[in-house]
Formats: C-alpha cells, sequence, structure tokens
C-alpha cells in the first residue's frame, strides 16, 4: 500500500531531487576520470569525445543535464523553503522547477542534433 | 546522522554550488553551439585562471555537497551509522576531491 504522505506533489519533488542527486553522485567521478585523460593520454580522450557524439550517448547526456538543473532547481525551492518565509506556492515552485529542468535539457538536446 | 555543522556545510556547499552549476551549464551550451571539439575546449581551457578559479571551487564544493549528501541516503536507505558512516562520508569526500582536483589539473594546468 502506498503511504498517503506519498501520493502528496511535494514528496515527488523530494523523491525527483533525491534520485537527482543520486546519479549525478555516481556519474561525478565517471566525469572526472574522462577528464582526468586530458593530463597524459589525449589520444584516450579524444576517443572518448568521439564516442560522446553518438546518438545513444547525447541522449544520455540531455538525461544528464536534465538532472543536473532538476537537482539545481529543486535545490533552489529547498533553499527557499528552509531559509525565507513559508508561502503557500510551494507545488507551483516545485512544477517550476521541474518545467525549467525540461526546459533546459530539450535545448541541450536541441543544440546536439 | 546530521548534525548541525554538517547540515550548514551542506547548505552552504549548496549556495556556493548553484551560481557555478548554472554556469557550467552555460559553458555546456557554449561548447555544444560552438561544435567546440575536444582539443578546442582545452585550447581555451589551458592556462586559464578563471577556469582554473571557477573549477577549483566547483570541486571542492561538490565535494562537500556529494559526501554529506550520499551519507544522508546511507544512512536512511542502508541504516550505516556511527563510525562507519564517518569512514563512508571522508571516503566519498576524499574520492570526489582527489579526483576532481586531478580533472581540474587536467583541463586547466
Amino acid at each position: 500500500m502506498i503511504k498517503p504522505h506519498r501520493n502528496h506533489p511535494l514528496w515527488l519533488a523530494f523523491l525527483l531531487h533525491r534520485l537527482s542527486g543520486v546519479c549525478l553522485a555516481l556519474y561525478l567521478p565517471v566525469h572526472f576520470l574522462v577528464l582526468g585523460l586530458a593530463i597524459d593520454e589525449t589520444a584516450r580522450l579524444g576517443g572518448v569525445l568521439r564516442w560522446s557524439e553518438t546518438l545513444p550517448v547525447e541522449m544520455a547526456v540531455m538525461g544528464l543535464v536534465f538532472l543536473l538543473a532538476v537537482h539545481l532547481f529543486g535545490g533552489l525551492r529547498l533553499l527557499v523553503l528552509e531559509f525565507l518565509d513559508w508561502h503557500d506556492r510551494q507545488k507551483s515552485v516545485a512544477a517550476a522547477a521541474v518545467a525549467l529542468s525540461f526546459a533546459a535539457a530539450a535545448a541541450f538536446f536541441l543544440q546536439v542534433i | 546522522m546530521i548534525g548541525v555543522r554538517l547540515y550548514l556545510a551542506q547548505r552552504l556547499s549548496a549556495l556556493i554550488l548553484a551560481p557555478l552549476v548554472a554556469g557550467h551549464l552555460a559553458v555546456i551550451f557554449y561548447a555544444v553551439q560552438g561544435g567546440l571539439d575536444g582539443a578546442e575546449i582545452l585550447s581555451r581551457t589551458q592556462g586559464s585562471v578563471g577556469f582554473g578559479l571557477f573549477y577549483g571551487l566547483f570541486v571542492i564544493a561538490v565535494s562537500v555537497h556529494g559526501a554529506i549528501g550520499l551519507r544522508v541516503v546511507v544512512h536512511e536507505h542502508l541504516k550505516l551509522a556511527g563510525r562507519t558512516l564517518d569512514g563512508f562520508t571522508l571516503a566519498t569526500g576524499a574520492v570526489l576531491l582527489g579526483l576532481g582536483l586531478r580533472a581540474c589539473v587536467a583541463v586547466v594546468g
């Protein structure tokens, strides 16, 4: 049975923030390792960058842009919630965070295709 | 699980990261829009003090933020606690910081 609070839109905002954070934390070391190839393995870096221009990888990168944007905007929503006065538009702010993130990811995808 | 100091470090690192992530997204868009390849990107970043400071601060803030964030997740979902949890947090932060600074040197140095 789904617990009642999990039907609330702001619980979904919390879940999205947590999942995007975990995904970004798992991706970051890989990202850093690839960038580290620029020290003395530029040929391998070039190979990775060429591979990154294939459509499936660009789709994945679009997902990463979305995760980064949604964690940023969702995080800003949390900071506003915690440090500024309470207001009744929390659901609207959460929805705006997701909308802005979709816009960022879509804009990125339109640039690369 | 997360005391006042870690809570503040998490929020402070978030405040530092917010403009840096927005800037990083702008850099990604600029690079993609210009159709820059790896060599072109490196030619613009290497030797740049601005990029070095930007991404150096980014790496430090993201190491603190990521380590504390994962600490909360593993505590709540995997029930890690005490010294194991502290060790996990420190190790996560150290790995992110080490790999991140190495990447920074590679891209900017």
